[in-house]
């Protein structure tokens, strides 16, 4: 059988050769590439910094760097997963790739913009690449004020301007998917046979527009107070360095779910994929996602329990941010019906499914502990939270965009990877991730604070745990760079829908012809029309 | 590109020249950029809003140092440049209709106008500039305050206000001019006609813009007291 498939003769990877037909593409599937290989430089380049503290964690004392250089360890890491890794990752890799043949388009609304967004995202990377070469800078990823605008003699002003262009190509993208979502669609396509992949992209577009430009303004105002020595966060002139805190979190945490929405969506697809079933309350899982969007807009403040803000304005912001849980709630006890009495299977996208199921859930949980006030007081700035965020934006967003690039590998590249050694590392990363990970909320609520580079002896045992972990995460995660690099030749061709999917994705060729379809699709199914093995075997017999 | 024959439309005749070759229609098209602007311009009062909302905070608390501030600024060159953006919305919106009707030459001829006011305004924030220079009212180590000394280090907060303000509106302007310079040329070749004049108003839509951050910043930074 799997001799018969071939590669189609003309498919957008062949349409065009040379630096300068990908440089000046207009095509999304191209661009999506691009993107991929910039963030996974980025990605690794972050990883590294990571290493560094896990190496210097192993003992207690400091042996490996300097207070200084931790400092600058930790910021980078930081800067570079949050900003140039997770906030574009699924969106324009997979989102980028994705929308249009799912929704039966040619091509994004606005392909030039597009391509802008990449250069824009390249651009903002060069200036924090610029930050790293001359020497790091140490402010934490949240760029308080007034240490940041005020205090800190390392490389502020060219990191946080990284930080401003790179929002620009966010936000683009993010206006780029609203509009092809709403005008693009092809006919037949209703909003409620849309893939929930395309809901969780909206829903995420939407913060990405709407936050977005608030960080690039709070980035302006440190930015003139750096530079030109305006004071509008200064407190010896009467600025309100808690007022920077609002103005940034009013984005950061929205963030989360730029981070977070788009893995749901791709948890959506996979799980109904490989439990041969549609996804159980369809319009339950789509509206959550907006939900979400809209919930994770009003929470900011649990980020400043101890901050000084009133206590009236901390009990309310507590209990919004436990209603962040519902639709989260909603979603992932849908995605348990939709394995319930499903045919379920083991490939390699699955078991990253599997794993997010778990993560998010632990992760999801104890941000409950941390929107309860009197906990929060606690645990606030202690390796908890650092646990707390890793389960979400690495056991979360990370597992759904490495189980999407599997699952979506095939139709990008039109070859299969090494299932063997895919699902090995499937099962390293989410070891290595809990390992590196879980003793850390144990460390936390011990009160071990984040953000040093020193530690009393007691805490040693859980720290050298989370070192090796983190170890095995990143074997995890080299892995994969390995079979997919592996794949691009000697990989079986994989055919149209080597899983037997059932999105319009999966109708074209693999890899698709740059208009995507030969002919636009004019019969378009509901969403997730399976039929499990069972029945379909027993009409075999 | 490939598969040109895909394009053809279900009607069977040829397709305007501006049409792109992922849209079905020009209506499609022009749909698709002014929703994508009007999603442009909401990012852009976010991103003025986080300005707005450091102003009105730092009002409440300090509202004597803003009076004293706001006196500072002089009320002839304010409300003159007021005028001046009014009149550049009102040359721009009749360049759209001009382009709409393909009026050719009042296309042209009415966006060089709103380019002279456009010129005008920010020439007139020079003299402002340069008045503020001159008199040390820039916030920064500099800064130079003869009134009630209590105040003087909240005013600074109102001058970094008032420049952060009026310095981001004026970028915003500078922009818009190099818009509409290449809009002019596009213009001056017959790019534009009746079925496609989207880039003209989608130029318009930002100018409009801009104008109305204007409306909000002249009584927030020039009239805070002014009746006494």
């Amino acid at each position: 059988m799997l001799d018969t498939l071939k590669l189609p003769e003309r498919h957008y990877l062949n349409n065009g050769h040379g630096l300068k037909s990908w440089l000046l593409t207009k095509d999304h599937k191209r661009i999506a590439i691009l993107y991929l290989i910039s963030i996974s430089a980025f990605f690794f380049l972050g990883g590294l910094f990571a290493v560094g503290i896990r190496l210097e964690l192993t003992t207690p004392q400091g042996d490996f760097f300097q207070p200084d250089t931790y400092n600058k360890m930790f910021t980078l890491h930081g800067v570079i997963m949050v900003f140039f890794f997770l906030i574009p990752s699924i969106p324009a890799v997979l989102g980028n790739f994705l929308i249009p043949p799912m929704i039966g388009a040619k091509d994004l609304a606005f392909p030039r913009i597009n391509l802008l967004s990449w250069y824009i995202y390249v651009l903002g990377g060069l200036f924090a690449l610029f930050a790293i070469l001359v020497g790091g800078v140490d402010t934490g990823w949240t760029f308080y004020t007034p240490y940041s605008s005020a205090a800190s003699n390392t490389n502020v002003i060219p990191t946080a301007l990284g930080v401003f262009i790179a929002g620009f190509s966010s936000i683009l993208t993010g206006l780029n998917f609203i509009v092809t979502i709403h005008r693009m669609r092809a006919p037949g396509m209703t909003w409620f046979k849309l893939p929930l992949f395309v809901w969780a992209h909206y829903a995420t577009s939407l913060i990405q527009v709407l936050g977005t430009p608030v960080v690039a303004i709070t980035i302006i105002m440190v930015f003139v107070e750096r530079a030109f020595g305006f004071g509008i966060f200064d407190p010896q002139r009467g600025g309100d360095p808690v007022l920077f805190q609002h103005l940034f979190w009013f984005y950061s945490h929205p963030a989360v779910y730029i981070m977070i929405l788009p893995a749901m969506g791709v948890i959506s697809e996979l799980i109904s994929t490989f439990s041969r079933k549609k996804v159980f309350g369809y319009s339950f899982v789509a509206f959550s996602s907006l939900a979400i969007a809209v919930f994770g807009f009003i929470v900011w403040a649990h980020h400043m329990f101890v901050a000084g803000i009133s206590v009236y304005a901390a009990m309310v912001f507590s209990f919004l941010s436990f209603s962040v849980a519902i639709p989260s709630a909603v979603k992932t006890f849908n995605w348990t019906a939709t394995l319930y009495k499903g045919s379920l299977t083991f490939e390699a996208p699955m078991l990253y499914v599997y794993g997010f199921l778990g993560l998010f859930l632990v992760g999801g949980l104890t941000g409950l502990f941390l929107a309860t006030l009197g906990v929060d007081v606690h645990v606030h700035d202690t390796y908890f939270v650092v646990a707390h965020f890793h389960y979400i934006m690495v056991g979360g967003a990370i597992m759904g965009y490495l189980g999407g690039l599997h699952f979506w590998w095939p139709k990008i590249v039109g070859r299969m990877y090494s299932e063997f050694l895919s699902r090995i590392s499937a099962i390293l990363v989410f070891v290595g991730f809990n390992l590196t990970f879980f003793p850390q909320f144990v460390l936390g609520y011990m009160g071990m604070p984040r953000r040093y580079h020193m530690y009393p002896d007691e805490f040693q045992v859980l720290n050298v745990m989370s070192s090796a972990g983190a170890a095995v995460l990143g074997l995890g995660y080299l892995l994969p760079v390995i079979y997919f690099l592996w794949s691009l030749k000697h990989g079986e061709v994989a055919g149209p829908n080597p899983w037997g999917a059932s999105g319009l994705e999966w109708r074209t060729a693999s890899p698709p012809p740059t208009e995507n379809f030969a002919e636009v699709p004019t019969d378009i199914p509901e969403a997730y029309e399976y039929t499990p093995h069972v029945v379909r075997e027993a009409k075999l017999v | 590109m490939s598969d040109a024959a895909v394009h053809t439309g279900a009607h069977g005749h040829a397709h305007h020249p501006a049409l792109q070759h992922h849209f079905d229609t020009m209506q499609q098209q022009k749909e698709a950029g002014v929703l994508g602007m009007w999603l442009f311009l909401l990012t852009e009062i976010l991103f003025f809003g986080g300005l707005f909302m450091a102003y009105t905070l730092y009002r409440i608390w300090y509202y004597d140092a803003f009076v004293a501030g706001s006196l500072e600024l002089d009320l002839f060159w304010g409300t003159l440049n007021t005028a001046v953006l009014i009149g550049s919305s009102l040359t721009m919106a009749l360049a759209v209709r001009a382009a709409q009707t393909s009026n050719r030459n009042l296309t042209m001829a009415m966006i060089i106008a709103t380019m002279v006011l456009g010129t005008v305004f920010l020439g007139v924030k020079v003299i402002e500039y340069e008045h503020k220079f001159a008199v040390g009212l820039i916030p920064g180590p500099g800064f130079v305050w003869h009134g009630n000394e209590a105040l003087g280090r909240n005013v600074q907060l109102f001058f970094s206000l008032y420049f952060t303000m009026t310095g981001l509106h004026a970028l915003h302007m500078i922009i818009g001019l190099g818009i509409m310079t290449v809009i002019l040329w596009m213009t001056w070749k017959g790019r534009f006609d009746a079925e496609y004049y989207a880039p003209v108003e989608m130029t318009g839509l930002y100018w409009h813009f801009v104008d109305i951050v204007w409306i909000y910043l002249f009584p927030l930074l020039y009239l805070v007291e002014r009746h006494n």
